[in-house]
């Protein structure tokens, strides 16, 4: 660390861009809606953007060149853009789709689970939320591999993270060793807390996973269950399950500054995005006060309640404490 | 790759041992190999009253050694950020006392393993999340895994694939309670009670559980959430969080997985076909009396399956003495014939 006559200037220099990252689209929505989503995102003030099927590999409304075509459209609008790999790989068809997208070298690929990482090896690539790395020697194991970003599992907490690649300190990745690994912190949307071998979905509407008749297609959010009580709790999304409520760390921006964090993770949904974008931006890069934006987030019909518990290193479901 | 597999040897039975006294029982009832944690947060067994101190760990394993069987060390959590150190210590412990295998699913435990103790077997745990050969095959060419424990999400076809595929070993789940989710990337538990099987080695905690009587019967909360409400005369379960019956579009179910078993006793000849190098029967959790019965059964019928492999058939009285100990009453063969696909 440099220190002496520059620290005055580091203080009154305005701080770094806080760099907004827009996660998959976890649902399956039409491909028009899909194509109008990301035109939209395209104007929007993301910084990178992540693309792809990460879920279920029935789901086919895009195809992998679809994927691909918009992943050029969307850099030709100066957008970083990452492809995902899937979470959760069984068949060999599924490991033909990952070989097909880590062999490509005209966009990072964000690995989605150790298979992809076999792949990946000696490339440049993303740590996606679903590869566990819960300490600084985990991801220095990733980090040998080729890592240059890393998106931390959703529960791991502030703390932790700032413990295991602290800004001053970056474990070094990269196919030379010499990248500091950025940390991209999930901070808005429906959490994804674990995947099945099993479709939900289809088990709700007694279908057979293999005769599903795509009904995620329904539920652009997807499909809330609730305790007897009827307080919300999870969400359906076909082999994956969510939270209901939306994690969102707006309230959080200077614990996940001063936790050396400079990319935050938006998760899309269904509806008034964008101005989940917007707010995000505004209170990260543009001063805005955080408990304004706070309760502008909660005057949107969003699907679920705010929380933000993970990164206090308390339950997820925690609700946001103001 | 293609590695020709021995499908005439015998599956090893590893049998799970949440106390001394379950391992000594599972070692006499035939178990080749017992799986044993610390008492800490570094196996994903973490409950009070379970596991081994390293005196009953010493005595444990030259239990089994002096009759010539394995003992296996699960260290299958992940390494906190925090103190990552408590993890070493863990695997210098398995070292010094002499575990025939270490059973692990972080990358950073594997590592320190692989390099500290290079002579030390490594098992790569379900907790690894390796659904695949190339996740397998990762952890094998860089940690030097010798086998690989498979996900309770795979079919018989996917198991019989993957394990044409990979040089490691094979070990696949014969009976037990059935984890729905993938292991090791399951936050559901952490979501409601922040203690997850990732991070503190538990799921659903029972620190987090209460009962509570009204008028219709009980409610079984977990951190305030309601898990499950049971009428009088329903039979009560243990409120893990995927197994209790929640509400979607106004219909009442078990929306994730009903309460059941897995047994794989019908399908012994297939996972013998494959080369499955060990069978593994889950429930370190669980009294030496279940393990004891658990593993008298098993042993009965791959010993039986390896002398008549053609003329298998399940006999009645290990379902009989299996059915005692489901959870739920029922059996499945869970992913591997995969009813619901």
């Amino acid at each position: 660390m440099t220190q002496g006559p520059t620290t005055m200037d580091q203080a009154n220099a305005p701080a770094a861009r806080t760099r907004i990252s827009i996660g998959p689209l976890l649902y399956y929505w039409p491909r028009r809606t899909v194509i109008e989503f990301y035109a939209r995102i395209a104007e929007s003030p993301a910084d990178t953007v992540t693309l792809g099927e990460i879920v279920c590999s029935r789901r086919h409304e895009l195809k992998r060149d679809d994927w691909v075509a918009l992943a050029r459209d969307l850099a030709a609008c100066g957008k970083e853009v990452v492809l995902g790999t899937q979470a959760l790989l069984e068949s060999e068809a599924d490991l033909r789709e990952m070989r097909a997208l880590t062999a490509q070298d005209e966009f990072l690929v964000e690995a989605g689970d150790s298979s992809a990482l076999r792949t990946l090896a000696g490339q440049r690539f993303v740590l996606g939320p679903h590869v566990n790395v819960y300490s600084r020697p985990a991801l220095e194991e990733y980090a040998a591999l080729g890592a240059v970003r890393w998106v931390p599992p959703v529960e791991l907490d502030l703390g932790a993270i700032a413990c295991i690649d602290p800004a001053d300190e970056r474990v070094r990745g990269g196919p030379a060793g010499d990248v500091p690994i950025e940390p991209e912190i999930f901070a808005f949307g429906r959490l994804p807390l674990a995947f099945s071998a099993r479709c939900f979905t289809a088990r709700h509407y007694r279908l057979k996973k293999d005769e599903c008749g795509f009904r995620c297609i329904e539920h652009p959010d997807g499909l809330r269950l609730d305790t007897g009580e009827g307080e919300a709790f999870l969400t359906l999304n076909g082999i994956q399950t969510q939270s209901a409520a939306l994690h969102c760390l707006i309230t959080q921006r200077d614990a996940v500054l001063d936790a050396g964090i400079g990319r935050i993770r938006l998760s899309p949904c269904a509806s008034h995005f964008d101005t989940v974008v917007e707010r995000f931006d505004a209170v990260y890069n543009g001063g805005a006060d955080p408990h304004d934006a706070l309760e502008a987030l909660r005057e949107l019909p969003l699907p679920g309640e705010l929380v933000d518990g993970f990164a206090r290193r308390a339950p997820g479901l925690q609700e946001i404490d103001t | 790759m293609n590695a020709p597999r021995d499908t005439m040897r015998k599956p090893e039975l590893v049998c799970p041992a949440g106390s001394l006294r379950a391992l000594t029982l599972a070692v006499d009832a035939g178990a080749d190999a017992v799986y044993l944690g610390l008492k800490d947060a570094t196996n994903a067994r973490n409950f009070a009253g379970l596991n081994f101190d390293l005196a009953q760990m010493r005595r444990g394993i030259d239990y089994a050694h002096a009759r010539g069987r394995k003992v296996l060390m699960a260290l299958n959590t992940y390494a906190d950020a925090r103190d990552p150190a408590r993890w070493w210590r863990a695997v210098d412990t398995a070292a010094e006392l002499g575990a025939d295998a270490l059973i692990c699913a972080d990358v950073a435990v594997l590592g320190y393993a692989h390099r500290t103790h290079p002579q030390l077997r490594l098992h790569l745990s379900v907790q690894a999340s390796a659904t695949t050969y190339e996740a397998i095959e990762f952890h094998r060419e860089r940690y030097a895994i010798q086998r690989a424990v498979l996900p309770r999400v795979l079919t018989l076809s996917q198991v019989a694939h993957l394990a044409r595929h990979t040089r490691a070993e094979v070990e696949v789940f014969g009976f037990g309670s059935l984890c729905v989710m993938v292991e090791g990337r399951c936050a559901l538990s952490s979501y409601a009670t922040g203690q997850s099987p990732n991070t503190a080695g538990v799921c659903s905690p029972p620190s987090a559980v209460r009962w509570e009587e009204t008028g219709d019967g009980v409610q079984a909360r977990l951190n305030g959430v309601l898990i499950d409400h049971y009428a009088p005369d329903e039979p009560r379960g243990y409120p893990t969080l995927c197994k209790g019956r929640f509400h979607v579009e106004g219909q009442r179910d078990y929306a994730l997985e009903e309460p059941t078993s897995l047994n794989t006793l019908a399908i012994l000849p297939q996972l013998f076909d494959i080369g499955v190098a060990a069978i593994k029967i889950e429930g370190r959790q669980r009294s030496p009396a279940y393990v004891e019965q658990v593993t008298r059964v098993w042993r009965a019928a791959i010993d039986d399956c390896a002398a008549k492999r053609e003329r298998f058939s399940v006999q009645p009285q290990w379902v009989a003495a299996l059915g005692r100990w489901s959870e739920g009453q029922q059996h499945t063969l869970g992913a591997y014939d995969r009813p619901w696909r």
